[in-house]
């Protein structure tokens, strides 16, 4: 029994190994959760509308997608990364070390972070600045001393007395994933920066101020509601008074639960996000391997795919799924680019 | 005696009643609380999960215009050129003549779900001679229609469901004209992962359980009652022997992930098995289970009665014809039910799979032990992701899934353990 299950393992290994190194057939992307939903959508009609197979796809985050990427060349890692922020010099070197040089970036449009309550109560009206003071652990001395003292506000009220006198009660994602970072990056920081004391502070001592800007308060008013968005959608449902941060395209498609509160004057929406009018909000990219072009039957035509205008054109599917499109001449600019193949 | 004694001994039995009566009842409620918690959470994925065995579809009139296809209907490149979406178009722009402003089209057009145009295409090619007929056929309806046709008792509002006016005018037309309809949903039986909620199946991700499966329990099952037998029969009993098996027991315990951080280290970048696939997820899943088949075997064999070894070896059977003959025939069914036990236990994982790529977007039914794939909880999950309300239904129909799966399962076990079951 002994002498043939091990012979079994070793066949199966066997042909494991054999099958791994003979070509792949199907497209293997990694990366952000957030581009997910969008390379999901491409990958489903890519596979359903051309005779290819349909591209396999992975949400390992944005850090993990490049770390996957740029281990080597060839039919053992993937193709293509997605990502919802620009890849970093010390991951371009990593990627470099091992032999993955030339890099085609594609940016396929924007996301905006939704800050959204129920909608049976009235709409917030809401500043970055207000955003700062009611979610950052130390904000300045209310009293106008030019110091940090740990968080005193407990409702709306005391943050600004135009809002409503209610408890600060805000459901986000966890560090770990990536809209926390787009968050804590465009609304926090430009919260922060509405102090000119602590703006000044970038110069002088970075470390403090990011640590100022971006440490999040841990009593109780700030919940970490996890990785699904969904669960936060239902939360605000049964509990009216607390406000959720999540991906625009979940406001959009639960619009009839819950209404985005209003920033700085501007309400989230299609055009905002777009104009870079709706301060919190930020590009998403993918980027691929101009070696693996060619080799895998159909990254040329995915990529035809993804930047076709009945796909990220302004009445495209995507934007039914929630991206926000470019402007026209910026995708046209990114769609020759991406057919030349052209590298970083 | 005298009467205090008598009372006081009354008193204690009383008392002693007394907690046995209230043991019980702690018993009883205990129970109780266990069903009723049951009851919710059954009652609660069954009526929000029913309703995903339904889907709308809308029936059009479609005209195959002879000019709008190739000349070799052999062709398959061609074939699949073909602008089905326009022929789907100009069909509901027949339907609906008044229907002319271009964003109105456009409104119009979306109450179809974008898989309309696969569908039609695959029914032409199933049948390419009603080229040059007008057919009609049913085409799945968009996960809003779906929505609003289930829900729209519910909801005092329709506007709020993700339609306009206009749109909820068109539905209404349509329904009254009996072209549409729910019907069973054939589509979540028999296809892979979709973006759209209307398109979604459950197979390749039940395919995906099955193959990963089958490579635990191939790998597993031998292994495991290998080994089993060895420890508990042949080996020595020294402090080797020890150490291994306060390692099996260590093992039973440790968290699922590091089996998959463990898989991905060996299985995948060392031995380079592909990412995602059945057999590197069935690798690691028998790695997790070993442990539980090992200890549970050696315990039926440790149950064997010893008369049955001293007769065998009393006739002049050898050791290893005592063992295969006598003892593990007779621990044989309770090596099955251990092993269905780590195989339930597999079914359920997602942790490890996380690490070796499983937890992925995969529309392709798996074929083979290498494609890509996923796995029936890893599906539950990455549909309760969505942002699309209808997969809010299809996660709870996909429970449902698993757990009839698993019904399965442990029926196979109990049956078998019967057939088998030896009493002395």
């Amino acid at each position: 029994m002994n002498k043939a299950s091990s012979l079994l393992v070793a066949t199966l290994l066997g042909l494991g190994i054999n099958q791994a190194h003979a070509a792949r057939d199907n497209i293997q992307i990694v990366g952000s959760s957030t581009v997910y939903p969008f390379s999901t959508v491409v990958a489903e009609h890519f596979g359903k509308g051309t005779g290819f197979k349909t591209p396999k796809v992975e949400a390992t985050g944005s850090g993990g997608g490049f770390k996957l990427f740029c281990s080597g060349i060839g039919v053992d890692y993937p193709d293509i990364t997605n990502s919802s922020r620009a890849i970093k010099p010390s991951e371009i070197e990593n990627c470099a070390s091992n032999g993955v040089k030339d890099i085609v970036e594609v940016k396929i449009g924007y996301d905006g972070i939704a800050l959204a309550n129920s909608n049976q109560v009235p709409v917030m009206h809401l500043s970055l600045k207000d955003i700062f003071l009611a979610l950052a652990k130390q904000v300045p001395d209310p009293a106008g001393a030019e110091k940090l003292v740990a968080n005193p506000y407990r409702t709306w009220k005391q943050v600004n007395g135009s809002l409503p006198d209610t408890a600060i009660e805000v459901l986000g994602p966890p560090p770990t994933s990536g809209t926390r970072d787009a968050f804590v990056e465009l609304a926090m920081d430009g919260g922060c920066n509405s102090f000119d004391w602590i703006k000044a502070m970038e110069k002088t001592a970075k470390q403090a101020y990011e640590a100022t800007c971006q440490t999040i308060r841990e009593d109780g008013a700030f919940i970490e509601a996890g990785e699904n968005d969904n669960l936060i959608v239902q939360k605000l449902e049964a509990n009216p008074k607390a406000i959720g941060i999540f991906g625009y395209s979940y406001l959009e498609q639960n619009s009839d639960r819950i209404q985005g509160s209003i920033i700085d004057g501007v309400e989230p929406g299609f055009e905002t996000i777009a104009s870079g009018e709706y301060s919190v909000s930020r590009p998403l990219l993918f980027y691929v391997k101009k070696a693996h072009v060619g080799s895998i039957p159909g990254i040329a035509e995915y990529l035809a795919e993804f930047t076709s205008e009945k796909a990220w054109g302004e009445d495209g599917y995507l934007s039914d799924k929630g991206l926000i499109p470019m402007p026209d001449a910026e995708r046209k600019q990114v769609a020759a680019d991406v057919k030349a193949l052209k590298t970083m | 005696m005298d009467n205090r004694t008598i009372d006081l001994m009354q008193k204690r039995l009383r008392r002693r009643y007394a907690r046995e009566t209230r043991f019980q009842w702690y018993g009883r409620i205990s129970i109780a609380i266990a069903l009723i918690f049951l009851m919710f959470l059954f009652v609660n994925i069954f009526s929000k999960g029913y309703s995903a065995f339904q889907q709308s579809a809308i029936m059009l009139t479609v005209n195959l215009d002879e000019s709008e296809f190739p000349q070799d209907r052999k062709d398959p490149g061609a074939m699949m050129a073909v602008d089905y979406g326009g022929l789907i178009k100009q069909s509901l722009y027949r339907q609906f003549p008044e229907v002319t402003e271009r964003k109105d089209k456009r409104a119009l057009f979306q109450l179809i779900s974008p898989g309309a145009v696969y569908a039609l295409r695959d029914q032409v090619a199933a049948n390419p001679d009603s080229i040059g007929n007008s057919i009609d056929v049913w085409l799945p309806a968009n996960d809003d229609v779906d929505m609003y046709i289930k829900h729209v008792a519910d909801q005092a509002d329709a506007t709020a469901m993700r339609l306009s006016e206009q749109q909820v005018v068109w539905i209404e037309k349509l329904r009254t004209d009996q072209r549409l309809e729910k019907k069973f949903n054939r589509i979540f039986f028999t296809s892979g992962d979709s973006r759209e909620p209307e398109l979604a199946g459950i197979r390749g991700a039940l395919t995906g359980s099955f193959l990963t499966l089958v490579v635990t329990l191939l790998l597993s099952f031998p292994i495991g009652v290998g080994a089993a037998i060895y420890l508990e029969e042949f080996a020595p009993k020294n402090r080797w022997t020890d150490l291994v098996e306060v390692n099996v027991n260590n093992l039973a315990a440790v968290p699922s992930i590091i089996f998959g951080l463990l898989g991905l280290a060996v299985f995948i970048n060392f031995f380079g098995v592909p990412r995602s696939a059945p057999l590197v997820g069935g690798l690691v899943l028998t790695l997790m289970t070993l442990p539980t088949i090992i200890i549970s075997s050696r315990a039926v064999i440790k149950a064997v009665p010893p008369s049955i070894r001293e007769a065998a070896l009393g006739v002049g059977a050898s050791h290893v014809q005592t063992v295969f003959s006598h003892v593990v025939p007779l621990a044989l069914p309770g090596m099955l039910t251990g092993t269905i036990i780590g195989m339930g236990r597999a079914l359920g994982e997602t942790a490890p799979l996380l690490m070796i790529g499983m937890v992925a977007f995969v529309v392709d039914v798996p074929t083979s032990f290498t494609d890509s794939s996923t796995a029936l909880p890893v599906q539950i999950y990455l549909w309760a992701d969505s942002p699309e309300r209808g997969f809010e239904e299809r996660t709870s129909a996909a429970i449902m899934v698993l757990l009839g799966f698993l019904v399965v399962m442990n029926a196979a076990a109990v049956y078998l353990r019967k057939r088998f079951e030896h009493k002395w």
